[in-house]
């Protein structure tokens, strides 16, 4: 088997990646489609929450990406920190964008609900205010990436902000445990089976799941191949120009 | 489709709203692939 770090060699990558992304497209394009058709057409009503629960579908694998989607830039950056691997590093850009699109899906949906069960679109509570932070950390990530023409420097000094960032990703995640107050509700999903919604909502959740985490990998590998050649032509058309001169 | 009741607008906020939002993700970034993968294969053409 071969090691983790043959990623590492951009050829390889390209190589290795050319099959995964159609591969994890279509089986995100299945669950996602197969899920939510479920979890909308085929799911009743809470006693509590009514039609609303089916915001749940999209809500949860929102969120727990836009944490995790931070999780894994982190582990990323630390790569690149350590280890100087170039691809780890654009691995981690091309993550950013989609855990911000998915932490505004989250404050999105999140808000929809919350304003029928709650009675108001926002709280200033811990976990919702952990999560605006974390998607200001993401706007601040993708800019500081954007404003500095160096890739290493910029690589460096986004890994930097990604770690401070950190906190807050797991502030999102386990606010509610720490301060136990504020209106959300504890985890949806839960390795503990106690805590877990009601399996009729459940199993189409995991579905739902399933096909967002699809949807990252194949889009992270999408992104990062395309960053790899983006700095190709980068260096291409450097060269051309002190060929030039 | 499925009675929503009182809140089929929330309901239909939400799936809309992150519809939009998944498809210019997944829209932007087949674009974006497409445009470098384009400019970086004439580059290389030219350099033969």
């Amino acid at each position: 088997m071969p090691s983790i770090w043959t990623f590492a060699n951009p050829t390889r990558f390209m190589a290795v990646t050319q099959r995964l992304v159609p591969a994890f497209g279509g089986l995100a394009a299945l669950c996602l489609i197969g899920g939510l058709i479920w979890g909308f057409f085929f799911t009743p009503d809470d006693y509590r929450q009514g039609a609303t629960v089916k915001i749940i579908y999209l809500h949860v694998p929102a969120a727990f990406l836009a944490i995790n989607a931070w999780f894994m830039m982190l582990v990323a950056s630390l790569i690149w920190l350590i280890r100087r691997h170039h691809v780890s590093a654009l691995a981690a850009r091309a993550a950013a964008p989609i855990g911000v699109t998915m932490t505004l899906i989250a404050l999105v949906t999140g808000a929809v609900w919350g304003q029928p069960m709650w009675g108001t679109w926002w709280a200033w509570d811990p976990r919702l205010t952990s999560f605006l932070i974390l998607f200001l950390f993401y706007l601040g990530y993708i800019s500081l990436w954007g404003a500095i023409d160096d890739p290493d420097t910029a690589a460096d000094l986004t890994s930097v902000l990604c770690l401070v960032g950190s906190v807050f990703a797991v502030l999102s995640r386990y606010a509610v445990n720490f301060w136990n107050q504020g209106l959300h509700q504890g985890a949806s999903l839960s390795l503990d089976a106690e805590e877990n919604v009601a399996d009729v909502f459940y199993y189409p959740l995991l579905v739902c799941l399933a096909g967002f985490l699809a949807l990252f990998v194949a889009l992270v590998l999408l992104r990062t191949r395309t960053e790899i050649r983006a700095r190709r032509l980068h260096v291409l058309r450097l060269r051309e120009r002190m060929a030039d001169a | 489709m499925p009675d929503l009741g009182k809140y089929a607008l929330e309901v239909g906020l939400a799936y809309g709203a992150s519809a939009v939002l998944l498809l210019a993700l997944v829209g932007l970034s087949v674009l974006r692939a497409a445009r470098v993968r384009r400019q970086l294969e004439k580059v290389e053409a030219r350099r033969g």
